[in-house]
């Protein structure tokens, strides 16, 4: 389990680590996707750039109504700081179900996405919140939509020479409530599926649905057409469970030796299921 | 290259190669064999140290990561002949059987312990996710923690 051999530089800054990723190096941030594929020789970098102890991307903040995180907080600080704890307590509650205590002192947000693990449970979340993702290159910068930055399996919006550098979530709305549920499986904790999924009702009724979905494809997605179903509905249990049942339909289901296709769907519609309830029991 | 690091408070300075793994950098180079090589795919917690104040799995990690850092291993926790509060709840508790986790086990309670000085059942369990124990000896590390913040709280 040795890695092939590498350069190794650590830069004070961002924009010295963006000039050496510029030029084809490969940056490390919390390692927790990374090393491991590279002790399986699965990844093979010639030059790793540390941007893992840069304090320029390691921050929580709240700007007009949005919530900025630095691509290098590690999961256990997106599950919990306060800020976010308080005005964003999906994405906290997503970051606790992350791996282990270890993993998540490690790992970082900017990381995990980055990757794009069909399994990781933050994108679910990210849907969810129709988060937006800020990539830097040494010359560039560009904010893109969860929806448009998962693009497959370990595929990204990403362009050679770009890092995800910070990732803008909205303060969650008063009165909402929002939850995630995954089928971990036993023995990674990678979620064979996740559901991330908000509610705010007035007036009696399910004003806004948003759903994420994350494991069930080899991209983690939207499940607008339950949205629709559910929204400016009373929210009841048949209602629900009829939304829920939407959530994997026309969907390309990864099959694998954790879980096939078909029973994929089939988990798919009950977390939808746990989500929207536990969820919809939140709201004020 | 040049590194530079604190280990059980003794300043260390050795030139290592950049794919060098921090549990080869304690175990080989250092000599300090209480960290143990479990699974090596970062599943099992039996290489966990303590760098920084943060419970880490050191075979996932490359020792030049960690220039510059303080870190402890289950050699640094006694002090003076003195078992630190935790090794004594093991101890006590039967928190061990044949022991190939236990130093895992004990830098992970102590990361659970100095976060949250009275964990419930539930707590304990969530921070104990990172280690396996191949003997599934768990109940008594729990009642080993539980012991522990008791002992650390009178």
């Amino acid at each position: 389990m040795i890695p092939q051999t590498f350069d190794y530089t650590a830069p004070a800054t961002l924009d010295q680590a963006l000039a050496l990723i510029a030029q084809g190096a490969k940056p490390l941030a919390g390692g927790m996707s990374l090393i491991p594929m590279m002790k399986l020789r699965l990844a093979a970098p010639e030059h790793l750039v540390d941007i893992g102890r840069l304090k320029e991307l390691n921050y929580i903040r709240e700007d007009a109504g949005a919530l900025h995180l630095g691509a290098g907080c590690t999961h256990y600080e997106v599950e919990t700081s306060p800020l976010l704890r308080g005005k964003c307590p999906l994405l906290s509650e997503t970051a606790a179900h992350i791996g282990d205590v270890q993993v998540r002192n490690m790992g970082t947000i900017g990381g995990s996405i980055a990757h794009a693990d069909p399994s990781a449970d933050y994108p679910a979340a990210l849907q969810a919140l129709e988060a937006k993702i800020v990539l830097r290159g040494a010359q560039s910068q560009r904010t893109v939509a969860a929806s448009a930055f998962f693009l497959d399996t370990f595929a990204t919006a990403l362009e050679p020479g770009e890092i995800v550098s910070e990732i803008i979530v909205p303060v969650e709305e008063a009165g909402a409530g929002a939850s995630y549920q995954k089928m971990a499986q036993p023995a990674s904790g990678f979620a064979i599926v996740g559901v991330a999924a908000r509610l705010r009702r007035s007036g009696g009724k399910i004003a806004m649905a948003r759903i994420g979905v994350t494991g069930l494809a080899g991209r983690s997605f939207r499940a607008t057409a339950a949205e629709k179903a559910l929204e400016n509905t009373a929210g009841s249990a048949a209602e629900i469970q009829a939304a829920a049942a939407l959530v994997a339909q026309g969907v390309e289901a990864n099959s694998d030796l954790h879980a096939s296709a078909e029973y994929r769907k089939h988990l798919a519609a009950v977390y939808a299921g746990r989500a929207l309830f536990a969820a919809l029991a939140r709201t004020a | 290259m040049n590194i530079h690091v604190t280990i059980n408070g003794k300043n260390y300075s050795h030139d290592v190669e950049p794919r060098l793994l921090l549990i080869h950098y304690l175990r080989e180079v250092v000599g300090l064999t209480g960290p143990h090589i479990g699974c090596e795919t970062s599943l099992c917690g039996a290489c966990t140290v303590e760098l920084g104040g943060k419970a880490v799995k050191s075979c996932t990690m490359f020792a030049v990561q960690a220039n510059g850092a303080s870190i402890t291993t289950i050699e640094g926790l006694a002090a003076n002949g003195k078992l630190h509060a935790i090794q004594e709840a093991f101890w006590n508790e039967h928190g061990l059987q044949c022991g190939f986790c236990t130093p895992g086990m004990i830098m992970a309670s102590k990361q659970i312990l100095d976060r949250n000085p009275n964990p419930t059942e539930e707590e304990i369990r969530h921070g104990l996710e990172g280690n396996i124990c191949r003997c599934t000896g768990y109940q008594h590390i729990v009642n080993a923690v539980k012991a522990a913040a008791k002992a650390t709280g009178a």
